[in-house]
Parts: C-alpha cells; sequence; structure tokens
C-alpha cells in the first residue's frame, strides 16, 4: 500500500518537472526567496500560544507545535495521530537544505520548535549558539534508539539531538547501461561513460569522494591531502554532465546520467521510476549522515517539542515513517514494524562490513575554509 | 523627444494632460500644480520609504558584512579589513566574470533581436488586438520562473522533446547534447528574460509619432532606411531600457546556469550564492556582491553615456 502511495506520489510529482527530494527541490527557491521565507516566521511567531512560556518548564502541551522539516521526509499519517493524540496541531513547513535552514536560523527567523539539521550542522549550531538542550526525562522512548546513535560523536548522549532518520551517500548507477559496474569510487573517472556522470554540488561531499579514493579521512585538515584530491577532481571535471545535488534523481531515472554520486534516499526515488538504477556504497568507503531533531534556542513550545520526540521515538511510529519514505530508521526496536523489503535491503541497511567504512562528515570550525577555497578553485578551473 | 504623440493615446489622455474645459478634475489639477513640489514630495513618500527599507538598508547590512570576516562557525565576525575585496578581485574568477559578461551579452543580443520585431508588430501593427498579444508577451510570468526552467530540462534532455522528435524523423541518429551546455544556459537566459525586453521596446514604439515614418517615405527613403533613420533612433530609450534590463539580472542570475548548465558554466551569481549557502562565508559573498555591483554600475554609466542620456527622457 504505502508503496503504491509513493509511486503515485513520485508520478504526481514528476508530472511537475521532476521528483522531489528530500534535500531537493525548493532548494532553489529556498535560496532565492530566503526574505519570502521568513514571512512565514512572522505568522508563526504571532499564533504563539499563552500555555507555555519561552524557555520556561511548564509541562503542559501547547495547542500548536511549529515543525520545520525536510521536504518529502514524513508518513502521511505521522502528524493527523499526533494531533489526534495529544489535540496539538502540527504546523508543518518544509525546506531542502541544511544551508537554507541555518541561514534562516541566522537570520533571526525563529518561531519554530522542532528543526532537523543534519549531524555536522548541529555541531555548527551548537557552535553559534542556535539550539538548546533537550530535556532527556521527557523522552523515555529514546533507549529505543540503537546505541550508535545514543553514542554518535556530534552529540554523545542525545545531549542536543534526537535523530529522525539515517542513510549514506554513494553511487547511483543504471545496471542496464553501466554492465561493469563495480563499488569503487572509480566508477566516477570511468572516460567510458564521459558525460553521463554526475556528482553532488557540495563542498564536503564532493572532496570525500576523492580523499575516499585517496584512501584519506574525509575529515582531514591536511593542506597536501586535500590538493592531492582538488587535483583529482579537476581531472574528473571533463567527465562530468554537471554538478547537481538535486536534478540526479530526475536524470538517473530518465537515463541522462548512468553514474551519479547521490544521497541513497534520492537514488531509491529514481530507482520507483527505473528499475535499472541500483545504489551502491563504494569499497573504498562512504560517508554516512543522520538528520536529528533539534529545539531551537527560543522555541516556544520547548515540552511540546520533547513529547514529539518521545513520539517519533516509538518503534511504530518510527516504522511508519520508514515504510513511508525508504530511508533507514535509527530506532532499533522498531525493526520488527519496517516492512522486511526497506530491513532486508543492503542499500538501505548496509551489511556490517560496509557499516564498518562509514562516516560521518564532521565540523571543521575555521579549517572548513581550506575545503571552500579548494572547492572554489575546482569550480573555477 | 516628449512630445505628446498624436495618434491613439490622445483621445484617451487628453482630459489629463490639457487643462482646456474647465472641470472640476482641471481645477483640481491645476491647484495641484501649484503646491508641486510638496506634492511630489508626498507622492514620493511611500517609494522612498519602501526603497530605504527594502534596498538601502540591507544593502547598508552587505557593505557593513563585506568588510568582515567568517567566523569559526559561519557566522559574521564585524571587522575593517579589505582581504575579501582582494580575495574578491583574484583572478581565479576572471573568466568566470569574463563568462557571465558573454552569456549574458548574447543572451541581450538575441533578445533584443527577436524582442524588437515582436515589439513593432504589436506596436504598429496590433490594432485592437494589442492588448492580447501584450498579455501573451505576459503570460510565462504566470508561472514561477523556477517551473519554467525545469521545463526546458524536459525538452532538452537525451530522451526530451526535441531529441525525441529528431530520432523520429530519422534525422540523428543519437540524442545530442544539448542539456548542461553554453547553449542551454544561454537559451534559458534568453527565454526568460525576453519580456523584459519586448515591453520597454513596446513602450517606446507605441507612443513613436508614425507620421514622421510616412514624412520618411514621402520624402523618399526605402522602408529600411526609414527604419534605420527614423524608427531605430526614435525608440532607443526602449533599447537601452531593454538592455539593462536583461543584461543586468542576466549576469548575476544562478537559477538557470544551475538547473541548464554543465561542469564548465559557472557563472559569478553562482558564486556569490556558494558563498552565502555552503560556504557560509557571508562577508566574502557580500565582497563579490559589491564588486559585481561596482562593475556593473561604471558599465551602464559608460553605457547610457555613449548611447544618449538624454535619449531616456
Amino acid at each position: 500500500m504505502k508503496k503504491l502511495d509513493k509511486e503515485l506520489r513520485v508520478m504526481l510529482v514528476d508530472g511537475l518537472g521532476g521528483p522531489m527530494s528530500r534535500r531537493g527541490f525548493i532548494k532553489r527557491a529556498g535560496a532565492a526567496g530566503l526574505l519570502l521565507g521568513a514571512s512565514g516566521f512572522i505568522a508563526a511567531c504571532g499564533d504563539k500560544t499563552t500555555t507555555t512560556a519561552a524557555g520556561g518548564g511548564t509541562q503542559e502541551m501547547s495547542k500548536e507545535l511549529f515543525f520545520y522539516n525536510w521536504s518529502d521526509y514524513i508518513d502521511e499519517d505521522t502528524l493527523p495521530n499526533f494531533e489526534t493524540e495529544f489535540g496539538t496541531k502540527v504546523v508543518y513547513d518544509n525546506y531542502s537544505s541544511n544551508d537554507t535552514l541555518l541561514a534562516k536560523l541566522q537570520s533571526g527567523a525563529t518561531g519554530y520548535d522542532i528543526i532537523v539539521p543534519t549531524d555536522y550542522m548541529i555541531t555548527t549550531m551548537l557552535g553559534l549558539d542556535l539550539i538548546q538542550e533537550i530535556d532527556l526525562d521527557n523522552i523515555p522512548n529514546v533507549a529505543n534508539l540503537y546505541p550508535r546513535f545514543r553514542e554518535a560523536p556530534f552529540d554523545p548522549g542525545n545531549k542536543y539531538s534526537i535523530p529522525w532518520q539515517w542513510g549514506t551517500t554513494g553511487i547511483g548507477y543504471n545496471s542496464a547501461k553501466v554492465p561493469d559496474f563495480k563499488p569503487s569510487w572509480e566508477m566516477l573517472w570511468d572516460e567510458n561513460y564521459s558525460g553521463k556522470i554526475t556528482m553532488m554540488n557540495e563542498i564536503r561531499d564532493v572532496f570525500a569522494v576523492a580523499l575516499f579514493r585517496l584512501g584519506y579521512s574525509p575529515n582531514t585538515r591536511d593542506t597536501a591531502q586535500i590538493e592531492e584530491a582538488k587535483q583529482m577532481l579537476i581531472e574528473q571535471k571533463p567527465l562530468l554532465k554537471h554538478y547537481t545535488s538535486d536534478t540526479y534523481i530526475d536524470e538517473l531515472a530518465s537515463e541522462d546520467s548512468w553514474l551519479s554520486h547521490g544521497w541513497s534516499g534520492d537514488v531509491f526515488q529514481a530507482q520507483l521510476e527505473n528499475e535499472a538504477v541500483m545504489y551502491a556504497v563504494p569499497e573504498e568507503g562512504s560517508l554516512t549522515w543522520v538528520d536529528s531533531m533539534c529545539i531551537p534556542k527560543d522555541a516556544p513550545n520547548k515540552y511540546t517539542a520533547e513529547v514529539f520526540m518521545n513520539y517519533i521515538c516509538d518503534p511504530e511510529v518510527a516504522a511508519a515513517i520508514s515504510n513511508y519514505v525508504y530511508y533507514a530508521s535509527p530506532n532499533e526496536k522498531a525493526e520488527e514494524f519496517i516492512l522486511p523489503e526497506i530491513l532486508d535491503d543492503p542499500q538501505i541497511y548496509p551489511p556490517q562490513e560496509v557499516m564498518d567504512k562509514l562516516m560521518f562528515l564532521e565540523e571543521l570550525g575555521a579549517d572548513t575554509e581550506l575545503y571552500n577555497t579548494a572547492y572554489q578553485e575546482l569550480r573555477a578551473s | 523627444m516628449t512630445k505628446p504623440a498624436d495618434t491613439g493615446m490622445t483621445e484617451a489622455s487628453a482630459p489629463v494632460i490639457l487643462g482646456q474645459n474647465s472641470g472640476p478634475l482641471s481645477r483640481a489639477i491645476s491647484r495641484l500644480r501649484g503646491h508641486s513640489f510638496a506634492v511630489a514630495n508626498l507622492l514620493m513618500a511611500p517609494t522612498m520609504l519602501w526603497l530605504l527599507l527594502f534596498l538601502a538598508l540591507p544593502l547598508g547590512v552587505i557593505l557593513v558584512y563585506s568588510f568582515g570576516s567568517r567566523g569559526t562557525y559561519g557566522d559574521v565576525i564585524y571587522g575593517f579589513a579589505f582581504d575579501n575585496y582582494l580575495r574578491a578581485f583574484s583572478p581565479i574568477w576572471l573568466p568566470v566574470i569574463l563568462r557571465s559578461f558573454l552569456f549574458a551579452g548574447i543572451a541581450t543580443a538575441l533578445t533584443l533581436a527577436m524582442g524588437y520585431p515582436l515589439a513593432y508588430f504589436i506596436a504598429i501593427y496590433g490594432g485592437r488586438r494589442k492588448s492580447i498579444y501584450l498579455i501573451l508577451v505576459m503570460v510565462p510570468f504566470w508561472t514561477s520562473y523556477l517551473i519554467r526552467t525545469y521545463s526546458w530540462i524536459v525538452i532538452l534532455r537525451s530522451q526530451g522533446v526535441v531529441n525525441t522528435i529528431l530520432q523520429w524523423a530519422n534525422i540523428i541518429d543519437n540524442p545530442l547534447d544539448l542539456l548542461n551546455t553554453p547553449f542551454s544556459v544561454i537559451l534559458g537566459l534568453t527565454y526568460g528574460f525576453l519580456p523584459f525586453m519586448t515591453l520597454p521596446l513596446y513602450a517606446s514604439l507605441e507612443k513613436l509619432d508614425k507620421s514622421l515614418i510616412e514624412a520618411a517615405w514621402d520624402l523618399g527613403a526605402s522602408r529600411i532606411w526609414a527604419l534605420l533613420t527614423v524608427t531605430i533612433p526614435l525608440s532607443i530609450p526602449g533599447i537601452i531600457a531593454g538592455t539593462l534590463l536583461v543584461f543586468i539580472p542576466a549576469v548575476g542570475d544562478f537559477v538557470t546556469p544551475d538547473l541548464l548548465g554543465g561542469p564548465d558554466t559557472l557563472m559569478i551569481g553562482n558564486v556569490i550564492q556558494q558563498q552565502f549557502l555552503s560556504a557560509r562565508d557571508w562577508a566574502y559573498g557580500s565582497a563579490l556582491s559589491f564588486s559585481l555591483m561596482a562593475i556593473l554600475l561604471i558599465g551602464i554609466f559608460l553605457y547610457v553615456r555613449k548611447v544618449g542620456t538624454e535619449n531616456l527622457a
């Protein structure tokens, strides 16, 4: 049923010019319209309910909860069920890149109770003092999570974040057009597929590919290693169709791209439209990421946000989300409710030997500049 | 160049511009004229306030940012240093800036080449269907620019409309690489900005005194010669307005090269966008924006001076 729903949705959305990505379509709209978007917050702020004071310890449910999440990233029933159970109306808004989310928070646009940044972005937001500590007493269901998400390097002990969904970065490929595919980053440098290869338009992600291929850490601060990676990426440039973080879903589906560097769930969306599309995590190692719920510093309804987080950590609720969006759940107890086709899919739940080679991107603080500069030189070359 | 037009416009606008009859409206107008300075200020106030709040103030903020630097987590540290400007004029961006000007220039020339005949046709031969034609020119604006640009992907991609038709007609065997090329970016810019060229050209041609063209013909000028020596010089204000309205946003556009471009079509707008979003170096992005604005302002100044400021009046 759910799968059918999703296919229908993809078809409908495709009619508008391409499938939506969790991190996709409105990215540019968001970038172009930061100001416009901010108006939504003003409205949100005006509606603040009186039951909880900002930052106060009120243990009372508010009338409304302002939830800001990635687009296309929730089961259709999750919010209605929560509303029925708790009598709180959820005001749900979407974004499609961490950068948009951060820019909005930084520009002072607040009023949201829950946001869902990605791992490294949590470090950034903590550094910028944009999120606040969570009261885990209100979230007993956090015990349902896998240990590795309870002790994640960016937030050990879930002091600031409760994981939502996780996935990997890898290669989406067309198994019919690329019969000699092997799970290696080398494929993205294969001259036989010149013009049919896409790379993401993400600074750190692009460098991670070259760094993994060279056997270095994707979080290196070594300028010589970054320079070596840059040269490798410059060599790759003539083979590329373009750099894109969203349209590759559509391009994989329409066979305009045969080899795309991309996020797991995005490739699965292309798979729904074109059965020849497959996903692999290269054996040199790759990135893993987890999007986690956080509470902004001046969230009006902190307690309600924590109740909502607890609700999401309920095994059945968590499973329903995975069953709908086809990403892996950080919830261990949810396994028994997740569709076998998802749980047994090595593309979604990778085997242990792959898991061992997955790394998180780390926020490098001032050294981020090394990557920014190198990426500019790559793109301008 | 501003004498009142003698055809078309006259009947509609006569009661307002001429104070011949002594109706209450014209009396009110002449009374207003007495206080023209105060009235002008009053009329300007909302716009000035708007411009101050939403143009001058944000520009001021960006100017302040541009002298700062990037904090550890991508925040702006205020200061007073020219480092960002030195980086903005670093040689690595030269090819990117030249490419932006080249693409925008070609797109401007193409919109002029297509927009002029179109505006001329509507203004001179539109007759009573003028407003329908004008609405047709503006219809694309009813759809988001993003959606319209996405639809070019559907048209140009390898299994897209163009390639499918060409292959079906046996004109080509393998799909052409139309998308993600300089061609597709220039096409996208041209398509997107065509109305910005057509409308000012139309406004200019529509108020053109047609009897001057007839006089040129009567005096023995060929059609082409009359076009070159009478019509086009008289429509220079429209040409200037149109080229500026197309060229300036096209130089800084980032959506079109992002969606339709390839690895080698990076434009300066993309670079600036990248600084504000993924690189999170707002100070550098601000300096790049100001540098681009400075270059454009100097260019516009020289251009308008060359073509003749008095024509803009």
